[in-house]
């Protein structure tokens, strides 16, 4: 399935790691987020050093691993779910170039045949992409590049140039992390990438409607949602809950910041507002 | 901007966006202050090596040993260096840096605690504040020098995910990084991370081989035969080897930690040896595409070794390609016979090795010793590289001798008051 229409309106695409805390209970929870109204599901396939990501993250990378994901598994994941929306596998590189019997390009075409859209990898830098460009494109997946606050100029029209589906727009400085209250960077970023037509999507700190509905009123496409949803796994792993609770927290969740989305594009368009 | 980022296949710049225009901003800096001594920076550079650093260290005739193995063994002495370890060329290169980059605030990962021992010293001598983050299981093992960090200033931050080692210290630092890039300045411990570090950290390292060359000419009459050091994440070796890589004459030998076996348990996720040149495989870990301890899918694996400074999955992206094109050779010591050297030398020459050290003396003893296996003709003279001393190891040097049936250690039955 295509990125294509993903964004036709405020778009909400939450993540989760695959296979957090196992292969069974994962795929219902990434099915909840698709029936609470994911637009996109970003697939986490967790590598052992995630640099970008904060402790919530952390930890549901080492339940996952713990649980037995691989790559291969992961792929086998994907051909599990039963949810109607694209869906991007979100990784570390060193895992792209292991796979197979030469970098990337074995990953790129297994991914594709499972029904891969697109790829986030948040430790290869537009410089270094030009291998997983040319796979991605040999296949017809989207790379997704994150844009952080403290990029501007050249590196920017670099990334804009190599980038397809959506850009990533870091909300703030650091690792991923649920936060209570909204950075500033936001409206400044989103500002600086007003000129290029792809659609961009915040992450990074948002955890309830109220915040999807601040950062789309400020101008973006669509909101990521990683650690306040992983952090509701966490909790049902640790209390021992039953799967389909947590599946039920995760959907009510998701309709909330779906809904905020929505509120956010609806606060925008208020004549006052303007 | 990217200058030559790479070495061969291996180098480069992996890391998260947010780090990129920092890297910028730092290949710029290394190229004005650091290649072309913009504002004398390198003067000044030099003459704090050597007015605090005590540089030049000593090109030393080891007697003992030389008449043990009937060769030419010459130490190079940087266990002399202020702070015990050659550790420090690079910590005060990066945080005098640092300073003219404008930065405000130093972070610096440490293994042994010997780099975050230098990064603490260096940032009081700049006034400049300092925060080290450090493996759970590095501070248990190091204690020494968690003190004198403490001592010089510097706050020291546990990470107790993982094994917490160096390879978890190394991703926590990032993570600060990423969040405070635009005050802070990283001080990455080794020829390790992406470029320009490795050979930034190189340059600041290179003076031992500098020395070396020069100490050599003037009192051996000509280049050494061998070097030998010791690579963890590989500073001490590049810094020994730099000056002489182009001297074809003089072979050089890169000692891995074999810990206690060189093979692995891929279930487990854990090699029982730190020997990424002689065993790892190309991948890419901490900013570089370098040789690798990792398993089939493509996880880092945890490494092992007795010496916590050569406790590393990865090692530097040069010594990766030096060891491709046939340049350096990698050799493995494990954990006995590292120990074994450690007492060796205390009690011949008089002086108590870094166990990181102790690696490379093991390599003698391994194969010119008694017992050798004879399997390499060394080049004479030797120069081995005396990375640090070994006060900071003293408690984990006895408490690993008293695991074993070490025939040249001392019993260390602790005395009544
Ligand atoms: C004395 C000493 N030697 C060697 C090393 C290994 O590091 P490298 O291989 O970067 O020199 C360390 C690391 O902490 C050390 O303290």
């Amino acid at each position: 399935m295509s990125l294509d229409d993903a964004f036709d309106e405020p778009a909400f695409v939450p993540y989760l790691a695959a296979g957090d805390p196992d292969f069974e209970s994962s795929i219902e929870y990434v099915e909840a987020l698709a029936r609470g109204g994911a637009d996109v599901i970003e697939l986490g396939l967790p590598f052992s050093e995630p640099i970008a990501e904060g402790p919530t993250i952390q930890r549901a990378v080492v339940r996952a691993l713990d649980g037995g994901m691989t790559p291969e598994r992961f792929f086998e994941f994907v051909e599990a779910l039963d949810v109607d929306v694209p869906l991007v596998c979100m990784t570390y590189y060193n895992l792209l170039y292991q796979y197979g019997d030469e970098p990337v390009r074995p990953f790129v075409e297994r991914a594709a045949e499972v029904g891969i859209s697109g790829f986030v990898v948040p430790d290869l830098p537009a410089e270094e992409a030009d291998l997983l460009r040319e796979a991605c494109d040999e296949f017809g997946l989207d790379l997704i590049f994150i844009v952080a606050p403290t990029t501007a100029g050249e590196r920017l029209e670099r990334i804009m140039d190599r980038v397809s589906g959506y850009v990533y727009v870091q909300a703030r400085l650091g690792v991923t992390g649920a936060r209570t209250s909204l950075s500033d960077h936001t409206a400044e970023t989103l500002a600086r990438l007003e000129d290029y037509d792809v659609p961009k999507a915040v992450g990074f700190g948002i955890s309830t409607g109220e915040h999807a509905a601040g950062v789309v009123e400020a101008g973006a496409d669509g909101v990521i949602v990683g650690s306040a949803l992983v952090d509701i796994v966490a909790d049902g792993h640790d209390n021992d809950d039953p799967t389909a609770d947590v599946a039920a927290r995760l959907e009510v969740l998701a309709r909330e910041l779906k809904a905020g989305a929505l509120e956010g594009s609806q606060r925008r368009s208020r004549p006052e507002r303007t | 901007m990217s200058t030559d980022t790479k070495f061969g296949n291996y180098g480069g710049q992996y890391v998260p966006e947010a780090l990129m225009p920092a890297i910028d901003e730092l290949t710029d800096a290394y190229r004005r202050y650091v290649l072309e001594n913009e504002d004398g920076f390198m003067d000044e550079f030099r003459d704090r090596i050597r007015d605090f650093g005590g540089r030049p260290t000593p090109l030393q005739r080891a007697e003992q040993l030389s008449a043990r193995y009937g060769v030419d063994v010459y130490l190079k002495r940087e266990d002399l260096l202020h702070g015990g370890a050659h550790k420090l060329n690079n910590a005060l290169g990066q945080v005098l840096l640092a300073k003219y980059m404008g930065k405000e605030r130093i972070i610096a990962e440490t293994g042994a605690g010997q780099h975050g021992t230098a990064t603490a010293m260096a940032a009081a001598h700049l006034d400049m504040p300092c925060e080290i983050y450090m493996g759970r299981r590095d501070i248990n093992r190091q204690r020494p020098n968690v003190f004198r960090m403490r001592i010089n200033g510097a706050e020291v931050t546990p990470v107790d995910v993982g094994r917490g080692t160096l390879k978890e210290a190394i991703s926590e630092t990032m993570r600060d990084w990423a969040t405070t890039v635009e005050t802070t300045h990283y001080v990455i411990g080794s020829i390790v991370g992406p470029a320009p570090f490795p050979a930034m950290v190189r340059d600041f390292h290179s003076v031992i081989s500098e020395e070396i060359r020069a100490q050599s000419l003037d009192r051996l009459g000509g280049l050494p035969g061998s070097v030998v050091a010791c690579a963890g994440g590989g500073s001490n070796t590049m810094g020994a080897f730099a000056e002489l890589l182009d001297n074809e004459g003089v072979t050089l030998y890169a000692v891995e930690a074999g810990g206690s076996s060189l093979t692995v348990d891929e279930e487990a996720g854990v090699a029982p040896h730190s020997a990424s040149l002689s065993t790892g495989e190309e991948g890419v870990l901490h900013g570089a595409r370098t040789k690798l301890l990792q398993d089939s899918h493509g996880q880092i694996m945890e490494s092992h070794s007795v010496s916590s400074g050569l406790d590393y999955s990865g090692v530097g992206p040069e010594l990766s390609h030096l060891v491709d094109t046939g340049r350096v050779k990698p050799v493995t010591v494990g954990d006995d016979d590292a120990l074994e050297a450690f007492h060796r030398l205390s009690q011949d020459e008089g002086i108590i090795p870094a166990l990181e050290t102790a690696h490379a003396f093991g390599f003698l003893e391994a194969v010119a010793g008694p017992d050798g296996d004879g399997s390499v003709e060394f080049d004479e003279p030797i120069v081995v590289n005396v990375s640090g001393r070994g006060d900071k190891d003293l408690e984990a040097a006895i408490e690993e001798t008293e695991k074993r049936n070490l025939e040249n250690a001392p019993r260390m039955e602790v005395f009544d008051r």
